[in-house]
């Protein structure tokens, strides 16, 4: 408190920041990028240790042998959904049922905010003979999958070739069925709808009160059916054994992580996304514990594991371990985020590796996406991982057994547990599957970038506040002083213009692309998806122009308060959001601090503006997304060209919006609501006149 | 000037109502920064519903409300939402008379220190004019109306409104009382003091009762009558003072109390409920024999202090003293650290929901990130209540002594609290 309250230190400590200002600035941002690439070496990155008592050592002896079996499951499996063009509902209920368990169908609906465009999952119809695609030659809008068909103009399509037709039988075979007749066409494709299987096998000696839940989530492709034979062979050998003290759920969820997320609401009965479903007839009790399965190939040569769920969420540490512990005994190759583990930690090529995981990590768990369907189950407070079979050209594979021989390990394990998991760490990152940083030593990483915004605010403070006062102290004698509200007045009405029209491109951003779909494609030739792309980038560029209106009316006295003020707003706005996003999503926080926060400290009227504004677009949250796409790909050793990247980039804005209105994703609202908006008021201060 | 502060009324009320119409109210009324288990709407009803029944409210452990709240509900109920956004505008109505008059009299006894020549010669530009200071009530209305925390109080109808309608009201009579009987303030002080620890503490904390009631047997003064109708009921009230003084129910909120009882072994609970509740009056004293020349800046400080150590508070107490801020606008230049302390306070008001999120949705964080913020925010309030309270006194200190003072050694002079 006497660095508060003690005049000459707070003098002093005022003379260091004004004057070493930009010194402080550059060190601060330095220092947090070189925190943050330290994390990988070992002082910071510590070995993962399991911390969970119940699961402590791997006494477990696995017993699962029903490869063969497994693989006939999935052959029939594979060949009903053929038949069927969509989940073999009656087989697989029939199938559970023949291995023992309670079996459940759950259907249910959901009506997407526009069409899927990386997903098919939509309806055609028998009246749906599909209209002409629209092709935007030279727009560099091919992003959509070629069979696609665009629905804008369905009464079109009589007096048109029916070019699209080709495609029909692709898109019918992997479409699940739905009355046209109630719905009206625009809204029809947008309908999906699809059932989920699942079967409980009920634990001999224990009340139904706790469960665990393995889930197979099957696309609209025909990839995942060895994950369901595998997934029915499980369920026929635990029905065998006699030590469950938890039931266990047994889930084949329909147009991936839709049915997963219906499923989970209807299980704990709540709709937060506005799905309808039909009310599940069976339940198993609080879910402890997770595991979605992800496997296209008879034989892996490895296991990828996947944590970062919804909104950056993590699952507990222990369960990660606990896969990591069984792929060990079994001898199991397993990769996190597609990387193998380095081996050697004391050189420098060990951390160099886990650097690249770690950024990899850093920017999936960005992005905010569920990579998996276990990102869903996250939100419900059920731990949960996604564990997937890769088939690369490596020499040595391994067949089902090894695979549900892990999965069994887990599942025992997991048996075991006497409470919730919450020993071990939820906040962390991963350089490698068997190293972690917890969230003690990364925060500070985000902390010095965001320390950056602190100083300049607080120099623009001291600077605002020393005008004020050399106006009146030089004065000395007793002379007319300056009033200050009128000042300061004219300060806060100049804020007003700028803050407001930004926020309202913000409002903008986030409300009218998919509210004004059908207009836009009632007068442009683009499908809706394209169209909600179109708008978004377009709003996002005319917010640009707009800004320069917004102060001409405020006449400020002093040219430079004005600006000076704007900024100093801009800044603690920034500061503040990201400090929020930092602790809620470390990733998303800390990527964007990277980027914003250097462009937000030098936005000013004076001096190199083209440069400024160079870099200020360049570091823009669009910019900031593009930019990651690229370094994701290079990481992960698939590098993009410029037009892929950019379609690549529509997409993901597209996938963004989508997710945020199907499964409640954040990062579109926050990005459009929040750092838009803000990143405007920087965009203002550059252009002040 | 009644134009503008109709003005503020309706756009106060407007986006009141609005809130009320939307899917947000239902969220912000679940807050535990908003609403307290002493000032809950969703407790009132309980309550009532009890009431109807036949049942005493106060025979659970659920109703804590003043007996007063539960019959003027019990006529308004479906009025609730109308009755809320009336109590919030009165309140407003009342501190912005009684700051109006409250700065006449300012003014009038700065002019008779004027022309007793009772102030340094050259403080002339600390002296008031009443050009700045004609603004100042209706800056008061809107820093209440408008204050997030105000408006997010009323969506939640939390109690805490009433209350500070009641406190506001205290303050307008004591200060007309003051300014027509032409007494000296301390009687008026008096009165508003033993209302305030009425409100306050009758009611969510209950701590200074005992000091209260015999000053009331007293009947210091006609218009405390009315309390007693408030006091007396037949209802167990014994119930309502235990539950602030006892803290049994330790729901988080944004006070200090909640996460030191959790913890705590039930043994010594008795002993550290006696050591935080002492907080909340043991600054009255020294502060009354500081301030005695100056009674709503002490009334400020207390009820801030009040806010800030009861046993269940909420960011409506915070709203009220925070009102008086431009009451206080010329000490502006006299405080030092207003402007980390503004950002600390709506930095922790934003981690609040987040931290809350993370610990009770996300089950990633604990109490402890929980509690570490309202730490912040209360360490942030004490700070910059102290903040003012400096600059208040070094205001009057130049005003007495001269605005450039020099040391023995003819340099620049500081002047330091100690």
């Amino acid at each position: 408190m006497g660095l508060l309250s003690d005049p000459v230190r707070r003098r002093a400590l005022a003379r260091l920041v004004l004057r070493l200002n930009a010194p402080l600035c550059v060190l601060s941002y330095v220092a947090g990028i070189a925190w943050f690439l330290a994390l990988v070496f070992p002082p910071l990155t510590q070995r993962t240790y399991m911390s969970e008592n119940a699961m402590g050592s791997t006494m477990v002896e696995e017993q699962f042998a029903g490869g063969d079996r497994a693989r006939a499951f999935a052959r029939d499996f594979a060949a009903h959904r053929k038949k069927s063009g969509a989940l073999p509902v009656a087989w697989l209920e029939r199938t559970m049922r023949s291995v023992g368990l309670e079996v459940y169908t759950q259907s249910f609906s959901r009506k997407l905010p526009f069409p899927d465009e990386t997903h098919e999952r939509y309806v055609l119809g028998e009246w749906g003979v599909p209209g002409p695609r629209k092709h935007l030659g030279g727009r560099g809008l091919g992003w959509v999958s070629p069979w696609r068909v665009s629905w804008g103009q369905e009464a079109q399509w009589e007096g048109k070739s029916l070019v699209g037709i080709g495609g029909l039988e692709k898109g019918g075979a992997s479409a699940s069925y739905h009355s046209y007749t109630e719905v009206p066409p625009p809204y029809c494709i947008q309908m999906v709808s699809g059932t989920n299987v699942y079967g409980i096998l009920r634990a001999p000696r224990a009340a139904s009160t706790e469960s665990l839940v393995l889930t197979v989530p099957c696309g609209s492709d025909s990839t995942n059916s060895q994950a369901v034979g595998l997934l029915l062979a499980l369920a026929a050998h635990f029905r065998g054994q006699i030590y469950w003290a938890k039931d266990i759920i047994f889930l084949v969820t329909e147009h991936d992580l839709l049915g997963t997320e219906a499923w989970l609401e209807a299980y704990h009965d709540v709709n937060v996304t506005g799905m309808q479903s039909s009310p599940l007839q069976g339940r198993a009790g609080a879910i402890q514990a997770a595991v979605a399965l992800e496997l296209s190939s008879d034989v892996v040569t490895s296991l990828d594991v996947a944590v970062e769920g919804l909104n950056g969420q993590l699952p507990n540490l222990d369960l990660l371990n606990l896969f990591q512990t069984f792929c060990q005994k079994g001898g199991l190759l397993c990769t996190l985020q597609g990387k193998l583990q380095p081996q050697d930690w004391t050189s420098l090529d060990g951390p160099l590796q886990g650097l690249q995981t770690l950024l990899l990590m850093v920017l999936r768990q960005a992005s905010g996406r569920p990579h998996g369907s276990h990102g869903l189950f996250l939100r419900y407070r059920v731990e949960a991982l996604t564990l997937r079979g890769i088939n690369s050209f490596r020499q040595y594979k391994y067949d089902l057994v090894a695979v549900g021989k892990a999965l069994e390990g887990m599942f025992r394990k997991l048996n075991h547990l006497l409470e919730r998991l919450h020993q071990s760490f939820f906040l962390y990152l991963l350089p490698a599957l068997s190293r972690f940083v917890s969230i003690g030593l990364y925060m500070p990483a985000a902390g010095f970038l965001l320390l950056v915004l602190g100083l300049k605010a607080l120099e623009l403070w001291m600077q605002l506040h020393e005008a004020e006062v050399g106006l009146e102290e030089p004065g000395g004698a007793p002379g007319p002083s300056v009033p200050l509200p009128p000042s300061q007045g004219v300060g806060l009405a100049s804020l007003v213009a700028p803050l407001l029209i930004s926020q309202a491109m913000g409002l903008a951003l986030y409300v009218l692309p998919v509210l004004g779909q059908h207009v836009a494609t009632q007068h442009f030739p683009v499908a809706e998806a394209e169209a909600v792309v179109l708008t978004l980038l377009a709003i996002y560029a005319a917010g640009l122009a707009l800004p320069h209106n917004t102060h001409r009316v405020v006449s400020t006295q002093a040219p430079d308060r004005g600006w000076m003020a704007l900024k100093l707003v801009a800044l603690i706005y920034l500061a503040l959001q990201l400090g929020c996003i930092a602790l809620t999503n470390f990733s998303l926080g800390f990527l964007l601090a990277t980027t914003m926060v250097p462009a937000a400290a030098l936005a000013k009227p004076h001096g190199p503006r083209t440069l400024y504004a160079a870099l200020l677009v360049l570091t823009s949250p669009a910019a900031t997304l593009l930019g990651s796409l690229f370094l994701w790909r290079e990481l992960q050793e698939a590098p993009l060209s410029l037009a892929e990247g950019w379609q690549l980039f529509l997409a993901a804005l597209a996938q963004g919006v989508l997710e945020h209105h199907t499964y409640g994703a954040l990062l579109f609202p926050l990005l459009s609501l929040g750092l838009y908006p803000c990143w405007l008021l920087f965009w203002n201060v550059l252009f002040w006149k | 000037m009644a134009a503008p502060l109709a003005l503020v009324l309706v756009v106060a009320v407007t986006v009141r109502a609005a809130l009320f119409r939307s899917s947000l109210a239902e969220f912000i009324s679940e807050r535990v920064e908003v609403v307290s288990p002493l000032s809950s709407w969703k407790r009132v009803v309980e309550g009532l519903s009890l009431l109807d029944l036949g049942v005493s409210p106060y025979s659970g452990a659920v109703f804590h409300e003043t007996p007063l709240i539960i019959y003027l509900f019990h006529f308004l109920i479906d009025y609730a939402e109308l009755v809320f956004m009336i109590t919030d505008a009165l309140t407003a109505i009342a501190l912005y008379f009684a700051i109006q008059d409250f700065n006449k009299v300012v003014f009038k006894k700065q002019k008779l220190l004027l022309e007793l020549d009772q102030y340094a010669p050259d403080v002339a530009e600390l002296i008031r004019t009443p050009m700045e200071m004609r603004y100042i009530p209706l800056k008061v209305a809107l820093f209440y109306l408008l204050n997030p925390y105000t408006i997010l109080s009323c969506v939640a109808k939390s109690t805490c409104a009433i209350n500070n309608t009641l406190i506001a009201f205290f303050i307008l009579t004591t200060i007309k009382a003051a300014v027509h009987t032409c007494e000296n303030e301390e009687q008026g002080l008096l009165d508003l003091f033993l209302g305030v620890c009425h409100d306050v503490c009758g009611k969510p904390s209950g701590n200074r009762l005992p000091l209260l009631l015999p000053s009331q047997l007293l009947g210091f003064h006609p218009r405390s009558l009315w309390l007693y109708c408030w006091v007396s009921p037949d209802f167990k009230l014994s119930c309502a003072v235990k539950e602030g003084l006892s803290v049994p129910d330790l729901t988080p909120n944004i006070g200090l109390f909640w996460y030191f009882f959790a913890e705590m072994f039930e043994h010594f609970s008795l002993f550290f409920v006696c050591v935080f509740q002492i907080n909340v009056f043991f600054y009255t004293i020294p502060l009354a024999i500081k301030l005695k020349e100056h009674p709503i800046f002490f009334m400020f400080i207390q009820i801030a202090i009040i806010a800030i150590f009861k046993s269940y508070p909420t960011v409506g107490d915070v709203a009220l003293y925070m009102a008086f801020f431009p009451v206080w606008n010329h000490l502006y230049r006299f405080l030092r650290n207003i402007f980390v302390l503004t950002c600390i306070i709506i930095v922790c008001s934003l981690l609040f929901p987040v931290l809350w999120h993370l610990w009770i949705y996300a089950g990633s964080a604990n109490s402890n990130f929980f509690y570490a913020i309202t730490l912040t925010f209360n360490v942030g309030q004490i700070l910059l209540i102290s903040d003012y309270f400096y600059a208040f006194l070094r205001r009057e200190y130049y005003l007495t002594h001269g605005l450039y003072l020099t040391a023995k050694d003819g340099t620049e002079a500081m002047l330091v609290l100690k």
